[in-house]
């Protein structure tokens, strides 16, 4: 049985395990340079650092839905259920990436803006994002039929893209406390570097855990379908012998 | 097993309906206009006295006077037109400073003081080093200590 198991699915594979210490260092290495090797922001001091947790987790958090989107339109195009694991194993880690954004973000506005939370379109508009991340993930858990399942996903995943344009665009088209975003222009150079390395490491670290998790939501599929055929099939021995 | 799933799925669908209605017509529907100006808050005239709004704009320098034994500071707030007093009963915010954007929650009242119940400071999406001589650290913990 266990033999069978291994042979079926193998143990994670050399350049995945590889590629995840290489993310982690990455990411260990761009953190650490980032925080000291910057001088601290002339209003907001040290508390600056944090921008190198959040502003790489808010793109995460948006490129995720973009992730999920192009799976589920090659789910639909395809009718391949692979992709829709693919999707699914995204809004798992874009989830993540959106609670660390919220989290981070109230954490800087309380010394910086005087509130940990204000209802202004950015903050709004994220948030909502969050909510659509854990509402996919609700849906899916609470949908039996695996086609069903991924139809509805693919909808939703749609919502969710053009949510996580707007969460992007919002301080742009509306008035908001939150900061427009940060350009080369107007952050000094002693910071860019820092920021720029962050966001590769994150991406290394996003897609790392995108892989990971899609191998073992295959796993997961094909045991439940296996057990599905022996249920049918209670009298043969061994249904893939 | 099959019933209680069910249950779940209309709990959470629920939930989250309820949340975005929440979010959609009481979050975003009064804020996508966050704040006003100076400007728009005159134009509305008398319309605007004693309503609750936000109010945003930068510090007029030296417009700031803070008495922290009364905990009463009063500053005039611009957008480049026009000029709102304004008074609150409260310590200034860490980053408040002269020149930097602000946000005020409160209302106008008859003397054409903005009376703020609450302060906001609003960041740029700057981020320098501080220039020669200039400890940001040693002020931070400065204004930690006069709020004290």
């Amino acid at each position: 049985m266990n033999a069978s198991i291994e042979r079926d699915y193998p143990l994670t594979p050399r350049w995945l395990t590889l590629f995840g210490w290489g993310a982690l260092a990455f990411l260990l290495l761009s953190q650490v340079l980032g925080v000291l090797t910057s001088p601290p922001d002339r209003d907001m001091g040290d508390l600056q650092k944090i921008m190198y947790v959040h502003v790489p987790s808010a793109f995460m958090s948006l490129i995720g839905y973009a992730v999920i989107f192009v799976f589920g339109i090659l789910y639909l195009v395809k009718r391949d259920l692979r992709y829709d694991l693919l999707a699914a194993s995204a809004a798992q880690v874009g989830a993540v990436f959106a609670a660390a954004t919220l989290v981070t973000g109230s954490i800087w506005a309380r010394p910086t803006w005087n509130v940990w939370w204000t209802w202004d379109a950015r903050l709004t508009s994220m948030a909502v994002l969050f909510l659509m991340y854990v509402g996919y993930l609700v849906l899916r858990a609470f949908t039996e039929d695996e086609i069903r399942r991924a139809r509805w996903s693919a909808a939703i995943a749609g919502l969710g893209f053009i949510n996580s344009g707007i969460v992007y665009m919002s301080v742009k088209w509306w008035r908001t406390i939150h900061q427009m975003q940060s350009t080369p222009g107007t952050i000094d150079p002693a910071y860019v570097r820092g920021f720029r390395m962050n966001i590769i490491a994150f991406l290394f670290v996003f897609a790392y855990f995108v892989i990971s998790r899609y191998r073992v939501a295959r796993v997961v599929r094909d045991v439940e379908a296996r057990i599905e055929e022996r249920a049918l099939a209670p009298n043969a021995e061994n249904v893939h012998a | 097993m099959k019933g209680s799933k069910k249950l779940g799925l209309l709990a959470g669908l629920i939930i989250l309906l309820g949340g975005f209605g929440y979010l959609v017509y009481g979050g975003i529907g009064n804020n996508l206009v966050y704040f006003l100006t100076p400007t728009e808050l005159e134009a509305k005239g008398a319309s605007a006295i004693g309503a609750p709004v936000r109010l945003g704009g930068q510090v007029v320098p030296g417009s700031v006077t803070w008495n922290a034994a009364a905990l009463d500071l009063r500053f005039r707030m611009t957008d480049g037109k026009n000029v709102v007093e304004v008074h609150a009963q409260k310590a200034p915010p860490q980053m408040f400073r002269e020149g930097m954007g602000v946000v005020v929650e409160g209302k106008m009242q008859k003397n054409g003081v903005f009376d703020a119940s609450s302060l906001m400071v609003k960041h740029s999406n700057e981020y320098r080093p501080p220039t020669k001589g200039h400890r940001p650290e040693e002020m931070y913990r400065s204004l930690v200590r006069d709020q004290k």
